[in-house]
């Protein structure tokens, strides 16, 4: 039984209230018309499914129902940490002790300020 | 080997059951198979032994990291069935069926088939329509397949819960006399034996830890206990063939969940079918030493801990006992998960991949102990051969990215 802390809330709350969505961080392609079937097919349906860490989208069905993403160990079941839309994880294959704090934090600042600053339009 | 029979029970019985031989031997591994099959679960070792018998290879390894059977084949609640919507699967499980029917006989080994009829129940209009449009499908295709009424399933389940008043009233379901139960160690044991007799190595206790891949080709695989050489490998690893994929650098559309399955305390007879519902999502059979065997939905995440969450637990025995009210009180006596390994349309993936000579079987997800002796059947025809079997081939892995997905999800009631 998880015992998940959501990030928009900042409250731990039980499982039940959430949903798992599969795999976090996909990109949908730019240009749907475009792709390849080879392209559409990998987007759809090809999934990493690893032993060990893994990223994942969870949405908080029953309580504020926003959209956040787990890192967790699909082996031990353990969640490493749990953070919103649009933020980097610490956690990773790469890095299964963590980046450091202000690490994560400044390039979640940056990227979040270069991402709205790309889309045409948008004026802060 | 030894057969077994009746007279033979009878001469170690003298002997005081003590001189038994071994079902099947401990060889240390070649250097080199003609076949190497990944995985011993009931899917792995039916493809060896089919292998051997039908295709004369029998210079053959199954190599299973623990123990046979120790994967989803003897975790699964045993229900077997064909009565699934697309042509295609029906084919494929159809055929499954029928080899079914002769399996204990040409294994020389009590599988314990039991024909007892399965059940999918209908507790909407739109659940008898879904389920009168897949009942048509299966006579067209020749599976034995027909719809009953609330009154026929009182009559052939008395403890069943047909009242009006039911907060998810049963209206009726789809009916396969010929479906049923079988008993899944004896499955994996069985065609173990069986491959052994006619020459494969069984090698337990030996991981598969990656490939050796030249020029696009696979010639051997390194385990703990060495590399083993064979330019044709079959994996069949069911909840971790992703993890066996991404050695050879490939990707599956699959995700691997824990299912999970609970017996009770064993009671006296009560219930002599197997009771399916998707809609209250849950199903229940009863074995001949009394236990209730229940399983229902996956945990919706990605796990590889073969164990699941106590609010599946939950809902699974909400669905029985809404169904059962009986079985209230009925204690829960053990409880286990095992890893399936599901694809988008719930069909299973019988197919070549990119590096030559290596093919998978897997994607079986939580049906696919039905189907265990026509997979090993089909896929080791298609090993044999260097091209997948007529059956096999609509289930290849291209389907995903060309668009002709075998969509069984919903569609066929697909729960196992
Ligand atoms: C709880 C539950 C209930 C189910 N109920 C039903 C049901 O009622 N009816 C039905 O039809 N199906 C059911 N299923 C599904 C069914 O059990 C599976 O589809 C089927 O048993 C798969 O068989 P398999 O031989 O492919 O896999 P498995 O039996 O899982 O065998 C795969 C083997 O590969 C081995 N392996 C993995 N990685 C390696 C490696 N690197 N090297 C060497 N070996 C490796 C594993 O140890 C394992 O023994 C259920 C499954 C579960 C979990
Ligand atoms: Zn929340």
């Amino acid at each position: 039984m998880f015992y998940i802390h959501c990030p928009y809330c900042d409250e731990y709350r039980d499982e039940e209230e959430f949903h798992p969505k599969g795999q976090a961080h996909i990109a949908r392609p730019e240009d749907p018309e475009t792709c390849s079937d080879e392209e559409w097919g990998d987007y759809l349906f090809f999934r990493d499914n690893p032993r060990g860490i893994h990223h994942e989208l969870w949405v908080h069905a029953i309580g504020c129902r926003k959209f956040f993403n787990i890192t967790r160990n699909s082996a031990s079941y353990e969640i490493l940490e749990t953070y919103r839309m649009g933020e980097r994880p610490r956690f990773s294959a790469e890095h299964p002790q963590g980046e450091s704090a202000e690490h994560g934090a400044a390039v979640n600042v940056a990227d979040e300020a270069g991402r709205v600053a790309d889309q045409e339009g948008v004026r802060a | 080997m030894q057969r077994y029979s009746g007279f033979g029970l009878a001469k170690h019985a003298l002997s005081h059951h003590e001189n038994w031989q071994r079902q099947w031997r401990n060889p240390t591994p070649k250097k080199r198979y003609d076949v190497i099959v990944i995985g011993g679960g009931g899917h792995g070792l039916a493809t060896a032994y089919y292998l051997a018998k039908n295709h004369g290879i029998t210079n053959v390894a199954v190599l299973e990291k623990g123990w046979l059977g120790g994967g989803n084949t003897a975790r699964n609640t045993t229900i077997v069935r064909s009565n699934y919507l697309w042509d295609e699967s029906a084919r494929l499980y159809d055929h499954s069926l029928d080899l079914w029917k002769g399996l204990s006989q040409d294994l020389n080994y009590n599988v314990m088939f039991s024909q007892r009829g399965v059940m999918n129940l209908g507790h909407t209009l739109q659940d008898m329509r879904d389920i009168q449009r897949r009942v048509h499908a299966n006579r067209l295709n020749g599976v034995d397949s027909e719809v009953i009424l609330a009154d026929q399933i009182k009559e052939i389940v008395p403890i069943i819960d047909t009242s009006k008043n039911a907060r998810y009233p049963i209206l009726g379901a789809s009916w396969q006399k010929t479906a049923g139960v079988a008993r899944h160690d004896a499955v994996a044991w069985g065609f173990a034996r069986a491959a052994d007799a006619l020459g494969v190595d069984i090698l337990q206790n030996t991981e598969v830890t990656g490939f050796k891949i030249r020029d696009g080709q696979v010639y051997g695989v390194h385990t703990n206990r060495g590399d083993i050489e064979s330019k044709t490998i079959g994996c069949v690893t069911a909840g971790n063939s992703g993890v066996v994929a991404k050695m050879a650098g490939l990707k599956l559309p699959l995700e691997s969940h824990p299912l999970q399955a609970l017996v009770s305390e064993p009671l006296k007879p009560v219930l002599d079918t197997v009771v399916m519902s998707n809609h209250v999502h849950g199903y229940i059979s009863q074995t001949d030493k009394g236990d209730l065997v229940i399983g229902a939905g996956i945990d919706g995440y990605l796990g590889y801990g073969q164990r699941g969450s106590y609010a599946t637990v939950e809902h699974t025995l909400q669905a029985i006992v809404e169904m059962f009210p009986i079985f209230s009180r009925v204690r829960m006596n053990r409880q286990w998960g095992g890893i399936v390994d599901t694809c988008a349309d719930a069909c299973p993936i019988l197919s070549k991949t990119q590096v030559k000579g290596l093919f998978f079987n897997c994607g079986w997800g939580t049906g696919g102990f039905k189907a265990t002796p026509g997979s090993g059947h089909v896929f080791a025809a298609s090993l044999a051969k260097g091209e997948m079997h007529p059956i096999a081939a609509p289930f290849s892995i291209d389907r995903f990215n060309t668009g002709a997905l075998v969509d069984e999800h919903g569609a066929a009631g697909v729960a196992h």
